[in-house]
């Protein structure tokens, strides 16, 4: 075993890397979440992003380009969701489900022709000087723009939600749907924009892994990462900044056992492959006792007519 | 403008008709699936609903709809009965992998002792493998509140990995010229599950099912405690009231689920797949969520749904061979059928009206 083989340095660089797609992910389910609406399509949405980007990129040569469609990708497996749970009034859970085993079946007829090509590399941040400074250079200045666009976004969700006045409607549907519908708020058009921004947001991050974390295409690469997203949203107690630290911890447990897997530690590759599993286990126990900041209406079906 | 005019009670009829009316839409937007892939759609529908009944080779593809039916059949009633209460085990592929493990795991310890006591020390541990998997959940949920949902699935992938150190591993084959995967217990008479009936595919697993239906019946119909667990998932709090006690319902039903996925798996791998590999698990675990949704969390309705769900495995398969469908078109058509069925349900309790202009 060599344990001099990790170097710390590159160890916070790829787990941030390794952390993108969750804060992706877990922002967008975050809004959701916290406008009532409980979508546990979230791997179904990243995976349907993963391939969407991926075939756009390496069609059009442009990495932006494909998290954009990304988005839209995710975006409109979520509209299925949002027509079934606010249109059909579905149940929240099953949808969600519906949702992750079709967006599997759909991503991996959509990629059929793409396994094993390579997509465009994403430019990296070089910014003469900065990017060159030891230590904070490759952890702070030397990354790829959608790194970037994720710590972006996680900050203005966070001023959406606590200081913007259409946050304030949004967070007034997820509480108590009823008493914000009586004040004149159009819930239901409310809670289709939040699903159709967590999609789009769940896509980029799909995106994220097949273009830049991986990068490559293969089928269920998203492994589970929505899923712990989703335990990211409670871990965070619906606070995006949370949420952010949360992804980092997550990125940082999944890059260390990787490490460790090719420092060849004498426990088997597949124990080191369970850790993030178990850890997301672990931390769900200990969070789970205080419900308390959870969204009033999350889950419940709303019907205007009752 | 369409309205929703919520019905005073639940329509009856409309309970029956709306997974049929999901089937058919199914096949319309499947067909448009198919079409857009550039097959025949009328020929592929055909062949995947057609040719395993009817067709040349029948003979060869009814058995096939008993094997592939069974561990459906049997991890769908399990979860149909958490569902009911509102617990929700997703993680039955786990359960189904853990119960093949501890089953295959029980009969290779044995080998080459021949006994009649193997077989059912294997339904056993199968059992209980799963159940203990399911626990984990049921027990965190009890005592911490954790999410059923969320655990239940981190242990899928758990339970993948730890089928890979097991196939590469533990219960690799000695004698295997260290190629991943265990013995076969198909050449191990004493744990061998096969035929009851030689090529009916009537195996102890598709006899399991069938009992796992009556008795799932008889305990939601029959019995006080299938009331609770449909009072538990109906209305929580009027369940408190009556005395129901929530922590016994979850671990109830999550440790049923994961015995009977565990039963499903010790079945598959004694019988039909014969081995651990690393690729044993081929999502029965989750396609038994929409085996459940489809037969409408009703024991006699996911005896059907689970044959009719194993009709399109082995259809998708043929469909695959003959027309050169791809295997992921037959899974984004099973998942259409879920989401047909969901939006279905809506005429269930809600009428729909033509109104003119905006409604209020």
């Amino acid at each position: 075993m060599n344990f001099g083989a990790i170097d710390p340095v590159l160890l916070i660089a790829s787990l941030m890397v390794a952390a993108t797609p969750l804060i992706f992910a877990a922002i967008g389910e975050l809004v959701v979440e916290k406008a009532g609406v409980l979508n546990l399509g979230v791997e179904g949405m990243m995976i349907v992003g993963a391939i969407s980007g991926f075939i756009i990129a390496v069609e059009t040569g442009s990495p932006m380009l494909g998290l954009l469609f990304a988005a839209i990708g995710g975006a409109l497996l979520s509209l299925l969701f949002a027509i079934l749970t606010q249109l059909a009034l579905a149940t929240q859970v099953p949808s969600g489900l519906a949702l992750t085993l079709m967006g599997l079946g759909i991503s991996s007829l959509m990629g059929q022709d793409y396994v094993g090509v390579k997509p465009p590399t994403m430019a990296r941040l070089d910014i003469p000087v900065l990017s060159d400074l030891p230590v904070v250079g490759p952890i702070l200045y030397s990354h790829d723009p959608a790194l970037y666009l994720g710590l972006v976004l996680v900050a203005c969700v966070w001023w959406f939600l606590n200081r913007s006045r259409a946050g304030l409607t949004l967070r007034a549907v997820g509480e108590n749907a009823e008493a914000a519908f009586a004040l004149g708020y159009k819930v239901v058009r409310i809670r289709v924009l939040a699903i159709l921004f967590g999609g789009a947001c769940a896509g980029v991050g799909g995106a994220y892994i097949s273009l830049v974390r991986v990068p490559q295409w293969t089928e269920g690469m998203t492994a589970g990462i929505g899923w712990i997203a989703l335990a990211l949203v409670v871990f965070a107690s619906w606070k995006p900044g949370r949420a952010m630290i949360g992804a980092y911890l997550f990125g940082g447990v999944t890059v260390l056992q990787l490490n460790l897997q090719a420092a060849g530690l004498a426990i088997p590759v597949e124990y080191l492959s369970m850790s993030p599993y178990i850890i997301t286990i672990l931390v769900l126990v200990f969070l789970s006792a205080d419900r308390s900041s959870a969204p009033g209406s999350l889950g419940r079906i709303f019907h205007a007519s009752r | 403008m369409i309205a929703l005019e919520k019905r005073p009670e639940p329509s009856r009829w409309l309970g029956f008709a709306t997974p049929l009316f999901a089937v058919l839409a199914t096949m319309i937007a499947g067909g448009l699936l198919f079409a857009a892939l550039g097959k025949d759609p009328v020929a592929a529908i055909a062949t995947i609903f057609w040719e395993p009944l009817f067709g040349e080779f029948a003979f060869y593809y009814r058995p096939q709809l008993l094997v592939k039916g069974a561990p459906l059949v049997l991890i769908a009633i399990g979860l149909a009965l958490g569902f009911r209460a509102g617990i929700w085990n997703i993680g039955a592929e786990g359960q189904y992998i853990i119960g093949a493990i501890c089953g295959a795991g029980v009969a290779l310890a044995f080998y080459p002792f021949e006994s009649a006591l193997i077989f059912p020390a294997m339904v056993i541990a199968g059992a209980v493998g799963g159940w203990a998997w399911a626990m984990i959940p049921a027990l965190l949920k009890v005592r911490f509140g954790t999410n059923e949902i969320l655990v239940s699935l981190m242990l899928v992938y758990v339970a993948e990995q730890l089928l890979a150190s097991m196939a590469l591993g533990l219960l690799k084959n000695p004698e295997g010229f260290g190629f991943p995967g265990s013995r076969n217990l198909q050449q191990y008479p004493s744990a061998f599950n096969a035929d009851l009936i030689a090529n009916t595919g009537f195996h102890w697993g598709v006899a399991a099912a069938l009992v796992a239906v009556i008795f799932a019946y008889v305990l939601l119909s029959r019995h006080m405690l299938g009331f609770h667990i449909r009072l538990t998932g109906a209305a929580p709090r009027a369940a408190r009231f009556a005395g129901v006690e929530p922590s016994r319902i979850i671990i109830l039903c999550l440790g049923l689920s994961g015995a009977l996925a565990g039963l499903a798996g010790m079945f598959e791998v004694a019988g039909p797949s014969g081995q651990i590999t690393i690729d044993f698990n081929v999502g029965y675990g989750f396609t038994a969520i929409i085996v459940a949704f489809l037969g409408r969390l009703n024991p006699i309705g996911i005896l059907f749904a689970g044959l009719l769900m194993a009709l399109t495995y082995i259809g998708g398969d043929i469909a695959q061979s003959q027309l050169g469908l791809p295997a992921a078109a037959i899974q984004v058509f099973q998942g259409m059928l879920l989401f047909f069925l969901l939006a279905f349900d809506l005429l269930i309790n809600f009428r729909l009206r033509w109104q003119k202009g905006a409604t209020a």
